[in-house]
């Protein structure tokens, strides 16, 4: 079992790397904005991945409230934590992005404030975890705030864009229109690619730490209670 | 025994017991009121500046108002373990959130419409022209802070430190609602008042997504 | 005391309760017949409280089932009916004794619940004190509440989770005295008790609980006053 987690953890790994190394010399200069464009490679990628990690999340929300399992419930949490960590280098590649090329650190660009919108509800999620002792309740009431969570954030994205996005702001990826070059596109795909390989590695990391958690936990409890 | 008259006499129940100790609406008032005033001394409410920002900070004092109002929602229930009681002797469990929801959202709407003349005479607004249909924003705002705050209500009067936490929940979940609604209010507000259909649309939807979520997964937030 | 309409027992298959990983209860199986009044005897933490309210249905056991045995031919519903008397009023403080009662004989269907409110509050002795709000009762008086509320819809079965705590003496005596009527009007009793006393002696059958499973069982040739006597222990 260790093998195959050793050598998996060690492709992802590679994956990532050479991912980075596309980022950086395979992929052209854009025209206007220079070198610091290609951090749009991580940004995107690891918004597309945080997504993808917050859908498991809410999968197995629901999983665990129909079936009660506890396994449901240690996937949800590994998923949101991965999910949370992306969302935050989306918020900080963000501001690095548009810092050389507007001046400012922070724009009120649609996606962005979405994005920061999405990254409270998550942090109050794991918050929330922190707040429950008993763990069958914690996993219950987790997984419906979860739900609840995740079937708002097409309406916070829904609403700020259509009402945020009048003021004249920059926009940071470029609307749905702006086109990518075909190399651009490539490399772009292999960095989504690389991004979801790494957000499973973590995630079934993390997994593995939580089962180990919960175990040690029921041991702990039952010797309290004795 | 169905579903609309248990809710009816358990709404009855909520009404009746605000109506004798009023401490729920007295002090979210009182506490619009505070935001409100408050509010006014970070910038100058000239009549164009208050058109702009007023509303959104009219809805924000609303949902911060309401983040306090529905934390006892059922904390109150626990302390003689009423909700017990109330689990053993309704069918549909839902009947116990469809009450509580109706509650609040005509408390709500209740304090909100006792603090909007005040909010036009301090920032100079003018409400009556599209009134009507500021009703119905604010209806629409209030069932949707409403239905989040009845759920996470529920959920937090099961964790600790749940004063804080209702509002942390809430606020960033309740965005949308911020959003739409401000803006639908900044066109009724308007020197020519106007009416943006596609957001009371869309806080029509907001309000049936988590009707629908409640009715479904409203017996697990009960769960003992 | 209106006699029970359909005497009812429970039949506990397997139950389990586990939370996150603690037993609460391990495998219970026991059967309770109609018209037995049974003591559940044990520690604290033994599960009395938790198969209770498994059996009022206010929590899901994690695997087994609950029943409800009806003797009757061809009843249906009224079986499952079940009272439940806790260690909190399970009423609201803020609205009068009869508003309380009015409101819970609505909920439960009742056709006429200001009529059966006032029975209730006959039986119980809160006529008086009917349009006083619940807030300003002593705990004896809170007790009978409770209790009018479990009876509202005259149910087969009656579930009290430590019923004598807080009471005093004359409270005790009445506590006794009406689950007496109630015993003797044909329903099942199944109450948790700390120890013997007034309300013990009332008991057809006493079970032991310990760490969640059955340690003794009067019908199984345990002794009445032995069980009593590890409760609290």
């Amino acid at each position: 079992m260790m093998w195959k987690r050793a050598i998996g953890g060690g492709a992802v790994l590679a994956l990532v790397g050479m991912s980075a190394w596309a980022n950086f010399f395979i992929a052209p200069t854009e025209r206007t904005m220079g070198l610091i464009q290609r951090i749009f490679y991580f940004h995107a990628a690891s918004a597309w991945a945080g997504m993808t990690a917050f859908s498991v999340c809410f999968v197995a929300s629901l999983l665990y409230v129909w079936r009660r399992l506890q396994k449901w419930d240690s996937l949800a949490v590994s998923a949101a934590e991965v999910g949370l960590a992306f969302i935050t280098v989306v918020l900080i590649t963000g501001p690095i992005w548009a810092h050389p090329v507007w001046g400012i650190w922070w724009t009120w660009d649609a996606r962005l404030t979405s994005t920061f919108v999405l990254w409270l509800l998550y942090l109050s999620y794991l918050l929330l975890r922190t707040l429950i002792e008993e763990p069958d309740r914690r996993a219950l009431l987790s997984a419906l705030f979860g739900i609840f969570a995740f079937l708002d954030v097409p309406l916070v994205f829904g609403a700020i864009r259509w009402w945020r996005t009048q003021h004249p702001a920059p926009v940071i990826m470029g609307g749905p229109g702006s086109g990518l070059e075909p190399t651009m596109r490539m490399v772009f795909f292999f960095s989504v690619f690389a991004m979801h390989a790494l957000m499973a590695l973590l995630i079934v990391e993390r997994y593995q730490l939580e089962k180990l958690r919960t175990e040690f936990d029921v041991v702990r409890r039952e010797a309290e209670a004795l | 025994m169905s579903l609309l008259s248990n809710a009816g006499a358990l709404l009855g129940k909520e009404l009746r017991t605000e109506f004798r100790s009023r401490e729920l609406l007295t002090t979210t008032m009182v506490f619009i009121l505070v935001i409100i005033v408050l509010f006014s001394f970070t910038f100058d409410p000239t009549s164009s500046e208050s058109r702009r920002f007023g509303p959104g900070l009219l809805w924000l004092a609303f949902l911060f108002a309401a983040s306090l109002m529905l934390q006892p929602c059922f904390l109150r229930e626990q302390t003689n373990d009423t909700l017990s009681a109330l689990r053993l002797s309704v069918d549909d469990p839902f009947a116990i959130f469809l009450a509580k929801l109706c509650a609040n959202t005509l408390f709500l709407l209740f304090t909100e419409l006792l603090m909007l003349p005040l909010f036009a005479v301090l920032y100079n607004v003018s409400i009556l022209p599209a009134f009507h249909w500021l009703l119905l924003v604010l209806f629409l705002g209030s069932m949707g802070v409403s239905l989040a705050g009845t759920a996470l209500s529920a959920i937090s009067a099961q964790a600790r430190m749940r004063e804080l936490l209702l509002p942390l929940l809430l606020l960033p979940l309740l965005t949308p609602i911020l959003v739409a609604s401000t803006e639908v209010t900044v066109g009724l507000l308007d020197r020519n008042p106007y009416m943006q259909w596609k957001g009371v649309g869309f806080l029509a939807t907001f309000d049936l997504v988590f009707l629908t979520v409640l009715w479904l997964f409203g017996e697990y937030l009960l769960e003992e | 005391m209106t006699p029970a309409a359909y005497p009812a027992g429970i039949r506990f298959e397997n139950i389990e309760k586990r939370y996150g990983g603690l037993y609460a209860l391990r495998r219970v199986s026991v059967e309770i017949a109609a018209g037995e009044c049974v003591v559940l005897a044990g520690r604290n933490g033994s599960g009395k409280t938790t198969l209770l309210r498994i059996a009022a249905r206010l929590v899901r056991p994690s695997s087994g089932s609950v029943t409800f045995v009806c003797d009757k031919e061809n009843a249906t519903e009224p079986a499952s009916r079940v009272g439940f008397v806790a260690h909190a009023t399970m009423v609201y403080d803020e609205l009068t004794a009869e508003e309380n009662l009015v409101l819970f004989a609505r909920l439960l269907g009742i056709s006429e619940p200001a009529a059966r409110a006032a029975v209730l509050l006959e039986e119980v002795g809160l006529v008086e004190r009917r349009s006083s709000l619940v807030r300003t009762f002593s705990r004896g008086m809170r007790q009978r509440m409770a209790i009018a509320r479990a009876l509202l819809n005259e149910p087969a079965i009656l579930l009290l989770d430590e019923p004598a705590t807080g009471l005093d003496q004359p409270a005790v005596s009445w506590l006794a005295g009406t689950l007496r009527q109630i015993r003797d009007a044909g329903r099942t009793i199944v109450m948790s008790l700390h120890g013997e006393s007034e309300i013990s002696s009332l008991a057809t059958r006493a079970i032991q609980l310990e760490a969640g499973s059955v340690r003794a069982d009067t019908r199984a040739g345990g002794s009445l006053s032995s069980i009593l006597s590890f409760a609290g222990a």
